[in-house]
């Protein structure tokens, strides 16, 4: 598993490239927790290029978001692909992150 | 019917991934059916390294996977701790997210993503879970 971050205006664009599971979870959740750890609260996950993610790394996205609310910021999805969404929608994740079909449009959210 | 064995490692799920996700394949599942199983699987072999034998290295994991007329068979075999799938409450997700605990996520997405979840537990033979996931 790849992560790359590019920093924004109001928020920072995150990428991963390849599998998040029990074993690459905590690297993801390490690379979120830096960035609500500075100055920002507003993050963009781009999902285009994640090949599988496991209920590990949902649950990440899920209190990720717990963190950026309690600093008035949130999380985003993008490019989120389509085999993925039945599972993300079964963990809650629809429930309580925004879900955007690119990443303008999740960028332009904040 | 196709079988391999794995060490009871976080590292080894994707391979366990591939194995399945071949077959399944070969069963003829769509791609949204064929990444449904991926998950099951990684989601039981992770609650058998992490609850079943409470931690890595601690024990094998063999699988078993099988195209049927219907789709595909699934049988998961380990010797680690038994548990209660019947134990473990629906989320509900009407809740605020603070209040939110990620307790049995796996087998929820389990019993939901798969046609058939099965769970035998045996404290000689080892413990037995079958899954099946129909075209």
């Amino acid at each position: 598993m790849k992560i790359s971050t590019i920093q924004y205006k109001r928020c920072d664009l995150v990428k991963v490239v390849g599998r998040i599971d029990g074993h690459t979870a905590p690297d993801l959740e390490k690379a979120f927790a830096e960035i609500i750890n500075g100055d920002k609260s507003g993050i963009v996950f781009d999902m285009a290029e994640v090949d599988f993610i496991s209920s590990r790394g949902l649950w990440v996205l899920l209190e990720t978001q717990k963190a950026c609310k309690k600093k008035q910021g949130k999380l985003a999805l993008a490019n989120v692909p389509e085999d993925m969404l039945e599972s993300l929608d079964l963990a809650g994740v629809k429930h309580f992150v925004e879900i955007y079909t690119d990443v303008a449009a999740a960028v332009g959210s904040f | 019917m196709p079988t391999r064995t794995f060490p009871g490692r976080f590292r080894c799920l994707p391979e366990i991934g591939d194995f399945v996700t071949r077959i399944a394949r070969q069963a003829g599942l769509d791609s949204a059916q064929v990444y449904a199983v991926q998950l099951a699987v990684d989601e039981a072999c992770t609650n058998i390294i992490e609850h079943g034998y409470g931690d890595e290295g601690r024990g094998e994991i063999v699988c078993s996977c099988d195209s049927t007329d219907e789709g595909i068979t699934i049988m998961i075999k380990d010797w680690g701790q038994r548990f209660d799938p019947h134990g473990i409450p629906e989320p509900d997700y009407d809740i605020p997210l603070d209040e939110l605990r990620p307790r049995g996520a796996g087998v929820f997405l389990m019993n939901k993503l798969m046609d058939e979840v099965a769970f035998e537990f045996d404290s000689v033979e080892g413990n037995t879970l079958t899954m099946k996931k129909r075209r």
